[in-house]
């Protein structure tokens, strides 16, 4: 008879314990979620900046300038009136117009040789491919998040409580036209 | 005179720059000049032979909307060697604000430039942003001319400075004469309409409901709508079950059968509320012959002198709308008549007529002026 109880307080325990841990990781993962998507922020701002200040470079012509300002323009314009592209579909936009600008047939070459411009360059490429990084990084953490918040248990005790589910961030971020397929497969 | 003329967009796709583009080097042309025309266009188009193409435009987006634009070191090396085998006496650009080859021509040329400006845009920031790269490009430009008072407006706002309004022409040659499309207009009488059909001030709502009542009264009659249609389905609706199949949905159609529509109808109808500077649709049902009933507002009452050359009806009623179409639908000495005062009041606004205003900006900048050359600021580039 003590024996039963001590079973059953037993297993109730762990039963409770085995629950807050499980909450509490979905609590972290939240966490994570949130810190994976400020990365994110920080890398499309620095990649805008590098945009803009190519743009505002005067090694390209006006009308690359012009294409490459217009893009940064578009994932700024968030605030300031309700015309504005969704952030997505914005950051898209100047992805796609960074990649008209370098995959001109000897971009490079063209522009080497002036003044600043390879290091600008550079930056350009780098920025990109830290944007590209830290989507992918956020992509899991929101997929793993997801994948928790799913589970049968989670969802009938509520573990997630009113923290909403993470969104996927989809966006065209690949600077190179053929190196697309290559680096989703990675 | 040698002139010189570069249009931003590609020459295959349709649009509205493209139209006054070709139209206004035919019509100078016609008048005896020289004219070469530099625009983007796949290899494989057939072009006209004034026109250069200037290689392949690249998809790209640009302010919400994918355009098709050359723009690149390449480009700026075909315009710069355009510019040196034309030997022009003046440079025409259109839409220097548009990142494409005519913002290219102006920052590489140097001499007499005249600059037409389109589009009626918002204030932004992007001309601000990018403003020390494209002032040395904008500030070359001698003479500047906008199609509408809002395109002046933005012109004034984004570049400062000021601008001669022209307004587009009209190549009435291109409407006068065209097949109906088969079965058109049919015996009980047509009623046409061109024109987004989802956008509320372009009036296709007004026309419906008038059509509401004059389908009644008119077993045989019937409504033909070409243009862009958002939905359809949405349109259709609007109508009774009744006259559902007497209501032809057409969707975006090209330019041909653009004046084939016109020749379809008896009457052509411009139900606008507002927010239309000229009415170029209006024009071309003019141009085509086509008795006009249109929405009482500025352009059209100017277009139509004040009801003289088309009927006029109060805008935004339906009941008036009917009341005026069909009194011309039951008139046909009139509807002659009104089709003879059309085509005599859409001739003041022809390509011929516009391009000499255009000819006279010319003449203006080269005065004192050299040829065009290729400027100094361009030369590092290629």
């Amino acid at each position: 008879m003590i024996t039963d109880i001590v079973i059953v307080v037993a297993a109730a325990l762990l039963i409770g314990v085995y629950v807050s841990w499980r909450a509490g990781r979905i609590d972290r993962l939240h966490a994570r979620v949130e810190m994976a998507r400020a990365a994110l922020d920080v890398t499309l701002l620095r990649r805008s900046s590098v945009a803009l200040e190519l743009a505002t470079s005067g090694l390209l012509d006006p009308a690359t300038s012009l294409l490459l300002a217009a893009a940064v323009h578009g994932t700024r314009s968030d605030s300031t009136d309700g015309g504005a592209r969704p952030r997505d579909l914005a950051e898209s936009d100047l992805t796609r117009a960074l990649r008209a600008a370098f995959s001109q047939p000897d971009f490079r070459s063209s522009l080497s040789g002036k003044e600043g411009a390879d290091e600008l360059l550079g930056e350009v490429e780098a920025t990109a491919h830290q944007v590209f990084l830290a989507r992918k990084f956020y992509n899991d953490m929101v997929a793993v998040t997801r994948d928790a918040r799913r589970r049968p248990l989670a969802r009938v005790l509520r573990l997630s409580g009113n923290a909403q589910a993470p969104e996927f961030f989809e966006m065209d971020d690949s600077l190179i036209a053929d190196k697309t397929s290559a680096s989703l497969g990675r | 005179m040698k002139i010189g003329i570069t249009c931003p967009y590609s020459w295959d796709v349709p649009g509205g720059v493209q139209q006054h583009v070709r139209d206004l080097a035919e019509a100078l042309i016609d008048d005896g000049h020289e004219v070469s025309v530099i625009s983007p266009a796949d290899d494989d188009t057939p072009l006209p032979p004034y026109v250069v193409g200037a290689g392949r435009a690249v998809p790209v987006p640009y302010n919400g909307s994918v355009a098709r634009l050359s723009f690149g070191f390449l480009s700026v090396s075909r315009v710069r060697r355009w510019l040196k085998e034309g030997g022009f006496d003046v440079l025409h650009v259109h839409e220097p604000g548009i990142p494409s080859l005519s913002l290219l021509a102006c920052w590489v040329a140097s001499g007499p430039i005249v600059a037409t400006v389109h589009t009626a845009i918002p204030r932004s920031r992007v001309l601000l942003v990018t403003y020390p790269v494209l002032r040395t490009a904008l500030e070359k430009i001698n003479g500047r001319i906008a199609v509408s008072e809002a395109a002046r407006t933005t012109l004034v706002e984004h570049i400062g400075g000021d601008a001669v309004v022209i307004p587009n022409g009209v190549a009435t040659r291109r409407y006068r004469k065209a097949e109906p499309l088969p079965g058109w207009p049919g015996p009980g009488g047509a009623i046409g309409f061109l024109g987004r059909l989802d956008e509320s001030r372009k009036g296709l709502s007004v026309l419906l409901k008038a059509f509401e009542i004059l389908g009644t009264q008119r077993p045989g009659l019937r409504l033909l709508v070409a243009g862009p249609a958002g939905d359809a389905d949405e349109v259709l609706h609007k109508v009774p079950a009744a006259l559902r199949d007497r209501v032809v949905l057409l969707g975006q159609v090209s330019e041909e059968d653009k004046v084939r529509v016109l020749h379809s109808v008896d009457v052509f109808c411009s139900p606008n509320t507002g927010g239309e500077s000229f009415g170029i649709v209006t024009a071309e049902a003019m141009a085509a012959g086509v008795p006009v009933v249109a929405s009482d507002i500025d352009a059209f009452r100017q277009l139509l002198h004040g009801g003289e050359a088309g009927e006029l009806f109060a805008t935004g009623d339906a009941a008036d709308l009917a009341r005026a179409a069909g009194s011309l639908l039951d008139d046909r000495a009139r509807r002659a008549r009104l089709s003879a005062a059309a085509l005599a009041a859409v001739a003041a606004y022809d390509w011929s007529v516009v391009a000499r205003d255009v000819f006279s900006v010319y003449e203006t900048v080269v005065l004192g002026s050299t040829q065009v050359k290729v400027a100094a600021a361009g030369q590092d580039f290629s």
